[in-house]
This record gives structure tokens, C-alpha cells and sequence, in this order.
């Protein structure tokens, strides 16, 4: 009797035992379906990418396998290497633009002026503004005879410009739509960061006697850096991607000479149907975001978040 | 056409207009078993624009007349055009009909085999009016629609001559004439341009890929043709060169500052703001321009053919057809559709309406038709460039890179670049495209 107790005893406890051991598993239901999903939208169309890459795949014929043809093609392709070096312009300008006259907004903004609420809600109306819409309405002003911009011009007896439709001021005329729209942005992070700063560093500074250009470069910049980093971070992702705007404004024209590699990579996709080239082209474009976020990022880690606020 | 509010002729020439719809439309459609599909749906896959907005204004009278519904999904072209290539390359495509844009498509749909042929549709009088036949169609049409074995994929549907506009009054002032060669058209250009004035001699499409459309004018006047008798591309030749010489004199010497970038739209407005002279592009922008609402020259546009070049005259034309997916399992109501849509009726109001000019010669050369459009100088002009009309673009898969590449020189020569040189180059670009597209 006793020796069937033991038994039935042990039975339960190896029973607790094996329960205890599933325990850990049990966090799987909660895994899976996040699995599921980063491997159906990303790592699957990735590798999918990757595996079109290899081969000459023109809509409406089969694909043939060619290996690293389609990469060694890249360099070749003067059309390609034109919108890598416009991507980069492109992005380089649009960084840093938005950037200064950002900052420069928001120490303005942080200062107190009457009607500045009023103000500082009609500097960020663009920001909301569709990029299609006014992209559409930029052209309009861009008209070398028609649009308003040359008017303006005049009217201050400056030489009319071509604006988008010279090659040479295509790009710069872009980054300035790219600019008005997305300078608020940058004011707004910056301006985040400025009202985090304690008011103890100015108090000292002007006993001190430090001109206002002394106070910003020596104490608002370093504390601002990291906002700034992260605001640069968002433009710089936002512009080596843009579509929208060039796009609706120039096509990448005149000629190829806003032609960025978004451009290019949407015509071989779906204008050439050169399915397997075009998908060479987004490997390519996504390591030079990846590389472009890394710099960034190393950048970065050499600024540190409590240089701002002094703790965290 | 609207020109100045409904004078008493306007509303005679309606009148006109709807007697027309009436003589030459419903009767014809007496003949087949009109109604032998009724109950069935169709999908229709169509271009947003005149025509693509026509037959579904109209859709209703079409389900009265046969009993089938049309469900049509009206797209913006560039993107239409993609959507089409890519279910119908999927093999299970969500339309029936299909509006196909040849001067771009039709290699590549044919190559890919992915309409239905229509022949067999059309030699049966259950099917098929009898005054729709295949000898109707202009010849420009039939070298669209047809295959190299003379089957009928599609049916033509509308066509896109390029003409001669240009402000009256303008030339009226310097007592110049209608110029009828290219080079009085220069000419012409040099003595009206008055750039202080803000009035250019010429305006065009100098964008990339866009400007192909008025570069081949040029092009097939200088005596160019696209293609050899074994396929090769021949648009880097001296013919090419020459017509690119005149292209860029006109457009950097007689043109608004920055048409390197101007595609239709910004020529127009060019022109309906009565700062050019003249204009050459396609036939359909009669309405906008007599649009008083929008158009400072209503009235003072006088519409021609192109002019001669040295080697001969002839207006580049550019055309839609109208064609039914080889997998739909509906195609005698889908040929049912695409024939009410090339229909007398149906072409006379896209005639007379100023949207596109019917590939049928029974309807541009029916007196009633005629009568009902109301700009007869715009009509001349479309009929006078009927007669000399040519494929404005070469018939290969790669359309579209072909347009880029050589439009890309064709607008680098704007800014000063050597047409021999830029084509020259750009031709090294395309032809490893065009030789990989003919090998697969």
C-alpha cells in the first residue's frame, strides 16, 4: 500500500517536474506570430529581392539565371552612377539646409515675442501640406515665363532664374521645395530640445559677459547636438528616399539631371519592366542607406544625452 | 470645341451635331445578335481622359443595346499601362477589355501574345456590324492592330495626329505666311521672336522622353527611318542628325528660356498665354486652347499640318486600339463592347467632342459627322494629316528606354551639347537594351 503511495506519489511529482520544464516554452504563442510576420514582409521579400537580382527578368519573359551579371552592369551604366552622385547632392543639401535654417528658427521661436504661438503655427503649415499637392503648385511658381517666382524676382530687379528647367539649378531649385517643406520639422525637434535646457548656463554666461553667438556656440549647440543628430537622422532618411516631389515636379529632368536613384530604380522597375536589373539597384540603394545611417549613427554615439540635461 | 458662350450659329451646329449622332449612329446597330449576351459582366480596363471617360459617360447606352454590364476601372495612363503589363503578365488579368496605348505597347503585348485575336469576331455577322470592317480603318490604324500575319488583335480606336499651331494674329502683324516648310517655319520663328516682349517664335516639348513624340516629326520629315530591314535602330544616322540640327535651332533660338523642361503642358500654356508663335503637338488640345476660361488666344489659333521637311512631309501619329485579355472567358461580349466603342457613334462624339480623331475613315469622311464639329479649320487639319500620317515611334519592346535615352540627348543638345555626339552616345546606351530585348 505504502510502496503504491510512494509510486503514485513520484508519478505526480514527475509530473510537476515535466511541467515545470514546459514552462519556458510557453512564451512561443507569444513569439510566433511577430516571427511570422518579420519573415513574411521582410525577410522574404528580401531574400526574394536578392534572388530576382541574379537574374535577367523582363516582365512578360521567363527569368534566366546570370549570376552577378546584373550587378557588374551597375558601373557600366552611366544613367546609374548620374543618380547615385544626384542622390547624394540631393541628400546632402536637403540635410543641411532644413538643418540650419531649422535651428535658426527655432532660437528664434525660443525667445519671447508677442503673437509667437500665432507665429510659430504658421511656420509649421507646410509640414502638413500633401508633398503631391504642392509639389504640383511649386511647378506652377517654377515657370520661367508664367510662374511667380521670376516676378518676385524682378520685382526686386534680380535676373529671372530657370529654376527646374535648367539642368544646373534643377537640383537646387528641388532642395528648396524640400526646404520650405520640411525646415519646420527641424525646428520643431530643436526647439524641443532648446526648452530642455536649464536656464543656470545663460545666468552664468552673462555674468560672464558671453556674446549672444558665444552663448549659442558654446552653450545652446553642444546641448542641442543630440537633437540635432536625431533630426538630421530623419532628413537624411526622408530625402535619399524622396520620390514625391522630384518626381511630380521634373520627372527627373531636364535630361537625367535630378534623375536620384529612386527615380531611376521606378523606370527600370516599371516603365522597362527589367524586373531582375531594377531589383540589382534596391540591393545596392539599400546598403548605401545603411551605410549613410551608419556614418550618421557613429557620428552619434560621440555626442551623449546628458550633455544636455545633465543627468540620464 | 467651346468657343464664346452659345451664339445662335452654336446652337444650329448642335442641333447639327445631335441630327448626326442620329443618322449615323443607332441604325447601324441593327444587324448582330446584339442581345444573345445579355446578363453578362464585363470588366473594362481604361485610360482616365477623353476617351476612356466617353465610354464610361456612355456605358449605360451600351447595356441598353446588348444587356451587358460594364464594370470599367477608368486609371491615370502611366499607371493604367503598368497595371495592365502586370496582371496580364500574372496570366489571370481582372479585365476583359483592355485599352492598349500602341505607339508604346504594341511589340511588347504582341511579343508577349496577350490579346485575343479578333479576326475570326469579325468575319462573323452574328457578331460584327456590317459596316464595321477591316478596310474601314485608316492604314496607319491596320499597321497598329495587326500582327505581321495580318490578324487582328485589337481594333483601333483613336489616333493622335501632331499639327501646326500657331497664333494668327501674330503672323497677321508681321505679315508673315503660314510657313509650309521647315525651314520658312524657322524663319518664320526668328522674325516673330521678340523675347524683350516676352513673345517667343516656337515653343515644344524639350523634356526628356516627352519631346519624342514632336523630335520624330522632325525626324521622319529629314527622311528618317526607325528601323533597317533587320531591326536595327537607325535614329543616330545623318537623317537623325540634321532633324535634331533644326530642332535645337528652333528650341534655342526662337523657344521660351528653360524648355529643356517643358513638356505639353507648359507649351501650352505658352502659347494659350499668347507668348508663342507657334506650336506642334498633338491634335487634341483644341478644347483647352478655345477655352476662354483658361485661354487668352480663343479665337486667334489657326491649326495646320506639319510643315515639309527635305525628304518629305508627314505628321507623326500616335494611337490608342482597343483590345480584349486572350484569358478572358468572355470575349464575345468584351468584342461586343470594343465594337460599340470604335462605333460611328461613339467615334463621331469623340470627333466632334475635340478628344481624339477615329482610325475609321466612315466617320471622318461622313458630311453629317463633319458638320457637327465645330472648329472646321481644326478638322481640315486633322483630315489633311490623316493623308500623310506615319508611326511616330519605332515598333519595339523598349519604347520606353528608347524615349529616355534619346529624349535625354535630344534635350542635352539645348543646352549647346553636339546632336551627333549626344546621339551618338546614347545610342551605345541603347542598343545592348534593344538587342537583349529581342533576344528574350
Amino acid at each position: 500500500m505504502s510502496e503504491l503511495t510512494a509510486g503514485r506519489t513520484s508519478a505526480v511529482e514527475k509530473e510537476a517536474a515535466k511541467k515545470k520544464e514546459w514552462r519556458p516554452i510557453s512564451y512561443w504563442p507569444f513569439i510566433v506570430p511577430a516571427m511570422v510576420v518579420v519573415l513574411a514582409v521582410i525577410i522574404f521579400p528580401w531574400a526574394y529581392t536578392i534572388w530576382m537580382s541574379l537574374h535577367e527578368w523582363k516582365v512578360g519573359s521567363p527569368p534566366t539565371f546570370v549570376g552577378l551579371a546584373n550587378y557588374l552592369r551597375l558601373p557600366t551604366d552611366a544613367r546609374f552612377v548620374e543618380s547615385v552622385w544626384h542622390t547624394l547632392v540631393y541628400t546632402a543639401l536637403s540635410v543641411a539646409l532644413p538643418l540650419i535654417l531649422g535651428t535658426l528658427a527655432a532660437v528664434i521661436f525660443n525667445t519671447k515675442f508677442p503673437l509667437r504661438g500665432f507665429f510659430r503655427g504658421l511656420f509649421i503649415l507646410p509640414m502638413m501640406a500633401t508633398p503631391v499637392a504642392i509639389a504640383l503648385v511649386w511647378t506652377m511658381m517654377f515657370h520661367p515665363q508664367l510662374g511667380i517666382l521670376n516676378y518676385l524676382l524682378s520685382m526686386v530687379g534680380l535676373p529671372p532664374s530657370l529654376w527646374v528647367f535648367h539642368p544646373a539649378t534643377a537640383i537646387p531649385s528641388l532642395v528648396l521645395v524640400e526646404t520650405w517643406q520640411w525646415t519646420p520639422l527641424v525646428m520643431l525637434i530643436v526647439l524641443g530640445g532648446l526648452t530642455a535646457i536649464p536656464s543656470e548656463p545663460y545666468e552664468s554666461a552673462q555674468i560672464d559677459g558671453a556674446t549672444p553667438w558665444q552663448t549659442f556656440r558654446y552653450i545652446s549647440l553642444p546641448m542641442i547636438m543630440p537633437f540635432l543628430f536625431i533630426a538630421a537622422m530623419i532628413r537624411m532618411i526622408d530625402a535619399v528616399k524622396s520620390f514625391d516631389i522630384i518626381f511630380a515636379i521634373t520627372q527627373g529632368g531636364p535630361g537625367s539631371a535630378s534623375e536620384t536613384i529612386n527615380l531611376y530604380l521606378y523606370s527600370v522597375a516599371f516603365v522597362y519592366y527589367d524586373v531582375g536589373y531594377a531589383s540589382a539597384i534596391v540591393v545596392v540603394f539599400f546598403a548605401l542607406i545603411i551605410a549613410l545611417a551608419g556614418a550618421l549613427l557613429h557620428l552619434r554615439q560621440r555626442t551623449h544625452w546628458n550633455d544636455a540635461g545633465g543627468s540620464a | 470645341m467651346a468657343f464664346n458662350g452659345p451664339t445662335r450659329r452654336a446652337v444650329l451646329q448642335g442641333a447639327l451635331a445631335t441630327s448626326a449622332l442620329g443618322l449615323t449612329g443607332f441604325p447601324a446597330f441593327a444587324d448582330p445578335a446584339w442581345k444573345k449576351y445579355a446578363g453578362t459582366t464585363i470588366e473594362a480596363n481604361l485610360i482616365k481622359g477623353p476617351r476612356g471617360d466617353l465610354l464610361q459617360k456612355y456605358a449605360s447606352e451600351f447595356t441598353d443595346l446588348t444587356g451587358i454590364k460594364v464594370e470599367s476601372e477608368v486609371i491615370p495612363e502611366q499607371q493604367q499601362r503598368q497595371k495592365a503589363v502586370i496582371e496580364l503578365t500574372s496570366g489571370k488579368p481582372s479585365f476583359d477589355v483592355v485599352h492598349v496605348s500602341y505607339h508604346v505597347q504594341k511589340r511588347q503585348f504582341e511579343k508577349a501574345g496577350w490579346l485575343a485575336d479578333l479576326t475570326g469576331f469579325m468575319k462573323d455577322p452574328n457578331l460584327t456590324a456590317p459596316d464595321l470592317r477591316v478596310d474601314d480603318f485608316s492604314a496607319g490604324g491596320l499597321q497598329f492592330a495587326q500582327n505581321e500575319k495580318g490578324e487582328m488583335h485589337s481594333l483601333p480606336w483613336s489616333v493622335d495626329y501632331f499639327i501646326l499651331y500657331y497664333n494668327k494674329e501674330m503672323f497677321a502683324k508681321k505679315g508673315i505666311a503660314v510657313p509650309k516648310t521647315f525651314d520658312e517655319m524657322a524663319a518664320a520663328a526668328e522674325k516673330l521672336n521678340d523675347p524683350a516682349n516676352g513673345i517667343y517664335g516656337f515653343t515644344g516639348r524639350g523634356l526628356r522622353n516627352a519631346n519624342m513624340t514632336l523630335w520624330t516629326n522632325f525626324f521622319l520629315n529629314y527622311g528618317g527611318e526607325f528601323l533597317d530591314a533587320k531591326g536595327n535602330i537607325q535614329t543616330d544616322g545623318p537623317e537623325a542628325i540634321e532633324a535634331t540640327k533644326m530642332y535645337q535651332r528652333l528650341l534655342t533660338k526662337t523657344a521660351p528660356p528653360g524648355v529643356a523642361g517643358f513638356n505639353w503642358m507648359e507649351s501650352m500654356a505658352t502659347l494659350t498665354q499668347g507668348r508663342a508663335a507657334m506650336w506642334i503637338d498633338g491634335v487634341g488640345w483644341a478644347p483647352p486652347i478655345e477655352d476662354p476660361n483658361a485661354s487668352r488666344v480663343v479665337g486667334k489659333i489657326g491649326y495646320t499640318v506639319v510643315p515639309a521637311g527635305p525628304k518629305g512631309q508627314y505628321s507623326a501619329a500616335y494611337g490608342d486600339g482597343i483590345g480584349i485579355a486572350k484569358t478572358s472567358t468572355k470575349k464575345e461580349a468584351a468584342y461586343l463592347y470594343c465594337q460599340w466603342a470604335v462605333s460611328k457613334t461613339m467615334g463621331a462624339r469623340l470627333l466632334q467632342g475635340g478628344g481624339g480623331v477615329p482610325f475609321r475613315n466612315s466617320i471622318l469622311n461622313d458630311e453629317t459627322v463633319r458638320k457637327g464639329v465645330k472648329n472646321q479649320e481644326w478638322l481640315d487639319s486633322v483630315i489633311a494629316s490623316a493623308k500623310i500620317s506615319k508611326l511616330g515611334l519605332p515598333v519595339i519592346v523598349p519604347v520606353a528606354e528608347f524615349r529616355d535615352l534619346v529624349g535625354a540627348a535630344v534635350t542635352a543638345t539645348l543646352s549647346g551639347a553636339d546632336p551627333a555626339t549626344e546621339l551618338k552616345k546614347a545610342h551605345e546606351q541603347f542598343r545592348p537594351i534593344l538587342e537583349r530585348s529581342e533576344k528574350t
